[in-house]
């Protein structure tokens, strides 16, 4: 049996998995969509991957990141539970060792990573605002009744893209019904759009950052190329994607756990097992803390939300 | 008559036993504790723009006036901290509170006149000498409270029991709670210290070193930046910070020169409140060997926004890390907050290692 190491990233928007070898090659990898529920988004990520790795592979260890990493961390029992700035990071740069800068946006969030010889020196990731970001894209692309996979392409067919205020979601979002009441072009809307996207990340997220080349772009929004283009433009650089960079999360979730210390208890009965949340207020103090109690089979495994832990 | 007034970190302590001085004949009422109870109510009742710390006023006042509150003490300063307390009167006013705000700082600090006005008007037949001996007293205690707690930021996450330094600390304010004099003060200085140092400690000479800088309230209250620095000793960090209350009550007139001085060429003019000072601790921060920097702020504030390029440059410059913490009334921060220092602890730590964790 061949020792693999088992990254997850359970984002607000979309679950991801990747499997990688000693020598962090990518062997296998999922994505399925959160919809809601990362407890079962957990379970159905790795149900992907389980006939594939079940007779040939051990899983050495786990990693988790994304918004939901504590509480994929304790029903995985991962070795490395890891934010997204750090895990991302590593995954971009086993892919590309010399990447000096990284854009990354999600669901529901965006960040900016500067990279000098080869560890992290800089960060930024957006607060209290999520315009820009993947969840504001696709409900834009709701809205003009295009499906997110091919918007990039529509925002590539323009030649006049539409201007739309890039500062804030909302302010975006009237530009653009002006503009289609007033008889603007789908793509034009599309092209529009992605231009506010990569305005915004540069204006807001970067602002007083020095943007090296070479520029890597990943996350979910990477794989729009009329966003790809845009930042392209702005930054007068190459912007260098990858097709797998939606799971660069997980990746380098899979890299941080093999480097932790780690013993896995992970087999598959995970499928099998049964897992329920329960909220509870704590009262006893005054930060009444929200509290949310993991339960496996029955029993409380993990507890989240505390403030005094 | 029963007074309040609004809360900040612990300093409830010394302010309650100065008020119970000056008024003898009322009951000084401290609001209860900030709860995210105390958020929502102040919420609910601010405008939503405004800074937060308005809004954790008002939900103080708010508490304290349904228990009895019917006098409330607010202070002032150089932004938007200036007109808390005409806005609030008016807004608890309008809830239809009855009670009276006794205004205490103008622009140019507190002003023992208007303190000894409003005693005088209460009843309170106090001689100048008496309120300077209470000062005296509050000034002493929030010395105290200063000093011990410095000393305990730098080696809390080094201590073999993790809690060992924030439970004697808050033995330290059950006790100050009783002090009426300097000698019970200076009693209970010595007896601390003491306890303080006889605290086993062992700060390896490679810990991560933060300097936490940023707006007054929001660096000072432990609820409103979601308990940032307990969070960083959980990371092992050495942790240090400018701005308290000695500092804005006894250095900061003074200082005003030499801070902007430090903030050169960074600055020119000052910016703001605590703005100005941002530049020059991180500018010290950086000088001194710290590894990073934590700028907290609520959204929105003025004075800090306009910090933010000058502590850009001067990051870039010196090369010293800087992480911009902005805190409202979202429930998430928390979560948001422990992410965000996650990841710039780690990058700290790559940084000193020279690789991946």
């Amino acid at each position: 049996m061949n020792l693999v190491y088992l990254g997850v990233d359970i984002g607000s928007v979309s679950a991801k998995a990747a499997v990688i070898d000693a020598h962090n090659n990518l062997l296998f990898e999922n994505y399925i969509f959160t919809q809601g529920d990362p407890v079962g988004a957990v379970r159905t990520v790795l149900n992907g991957l389980t006939d594939a790795l079940k007779d040939k592979y051990r899983i050495a260890a786990v990693g988790t990141t994304g918004s939901a990493r504590r509480l994929a961390g304790a029903m995985l029992k991962a070795a490395a539970v890891k934010n997204e700035i750090t895990a991302h990071a590593a995954g971009a740069l086993s892919l590309f060792p010399d990447v000096r800068t990284i854009f990354e946006i999600g669901g529901q969030d965006s960040k900016i990573i500067l990279i000098e010889n080869g560890i992290v020196s800089d960060y930024a990731m957006n607060t209290l605002c999520a315009a820009g970001t993947g969840a504001f894209l696709s409900g834009q692309a709701a809205r003009l009744g295009t499906r997110l996979e091919s918007f990039g392409a529509l925002a590539l067919k323009s030649e006049t893209p539409a201007r739309i205020a890039a500062r804030c979601t909302v302010f975006a979002e009237s530009d653009l019904v002006h503009k289609i009441q007033t008889g603007a072009k789908k793509e034009d809307i599309a092209a529009g759009l992605c231009n506010a996207v990569a305005g915004n990340f540069l204006n807001n997220l970067a602002k007083g950052k020095k943007i090296t080349p070479p520029i890597v772009f990943s996350g979910g929004v990477s794989q729009n190329a009329g966003v790809v283009q845009a930042f392209a433009r702005l930054t007068g650089e190459a912007v260098l994607t990858h097709k797998k960079a939606r799971i660069f999360g997980a990746l380098g979730a899979a890299i941080l756990a093999k480097a932790a210390p780690h013993n896995s208890r992970y087999t598959f009965i995970l499928p099998s097992a049964r897992f329920i949340t329960r909220a509870e207020e704590c009262t006893r103090c005054e930060n009444r803390c929200e509290l949310v109690h993991l339960f496996q089979n029955g029993k409380i495994i993990d507890t989240l939300g505390a403030r005094c832990e | 008559m029963t007074i309040s007034f609004p809360h900040l970190a612990s300093y409830h302590i010394p302010i309650t036993t100065l008020l119970q001085t000056l008024f003898p004949a009322a009951r000084v009422l401290p609001p209860p504790a900030i709860s995210p109870r105390t958020l929502h109510v102040g919420a609910r009742h601010s405008p939503d723009f405004v800074c937060a710390p308005f809004k954790y006023n008002v939900g103080n006042f708010i508490e304290a006036l349904q228990q009895g509150a019917d006098v409330l003490f607010q202070a002032g300063g150089g932004c938007r901290f200036g007109f808390y307390a005409d806005l609030q009167e008016q807004i608890l006013r309008d809830l239809g509170y009855n009670f009276r705000m006794i205004k205490l700082f103008g622009s140019d600090g507190l002003s023992l006149k208007k303190l000894r006005a409003a005693a005088l008007e209460a009843g309170a037949k106090l001689s100048y000498p008496r309120i300077i001996h209470a000062l005296l007293i509050a000034i002493k205690s929030i010395r105290l409270i200063d000093e011990l707690e410095f000393y305990a930021r730098e080696s809390a996450a080094f201590t073999s029991d993790k809690n060992t330094h924030e439970s004697l600390l808050r033995s330290f304010k059950n006790a100050l709670l009783h002090v009426r004099t300097l000698r019970g003060i200076n009693k209970l200085a010595a007896q601390f210290r003491r306890t303080f140092n006889s605290v086993q400690t062992s700060v390896p000479h490679n810990a991560l070193k933060i300097g936490i800088i940023g707006e007054l309230f929001d660096v000072m209250e432990p609820f409103a930046n979601r308990f940032l620095e307990r969070e960083l000793y959980k990371h092992r960090a050495v942790v240090t910070r400018f701005v308290n209350a000695t500092y804005l009550l006894t250095q900061k007139k003074k200082l005003a020169r030499k801070v902007l001085q430090d903030a050169a060429p960074y600055l020119k003019y000052p910016v703001g409140a605590e703005g100005t000072l941002s530049v020059a601790a991180c500018a010290a921060l950086a000088q001194g060997g710290y590894d990073g920097v934590i700028h907290v702020k609520p959204f929105a504030c003025a004075p800090e926004v306009n910090a933010v390029p000058a502590l850009n440059s001067l990051s870039r410059d010196t090369r010293i890390p800087v992480l911009y913490l902005s805190f409202d009334t979202q429930d998430a921060a928390s979560l948001g907050m422990k992410t965000r220092v996650e990841a710039f602890i780690d990058m700290l730590k790559m940084k000193k290692q020279g690789g991946i964790l």
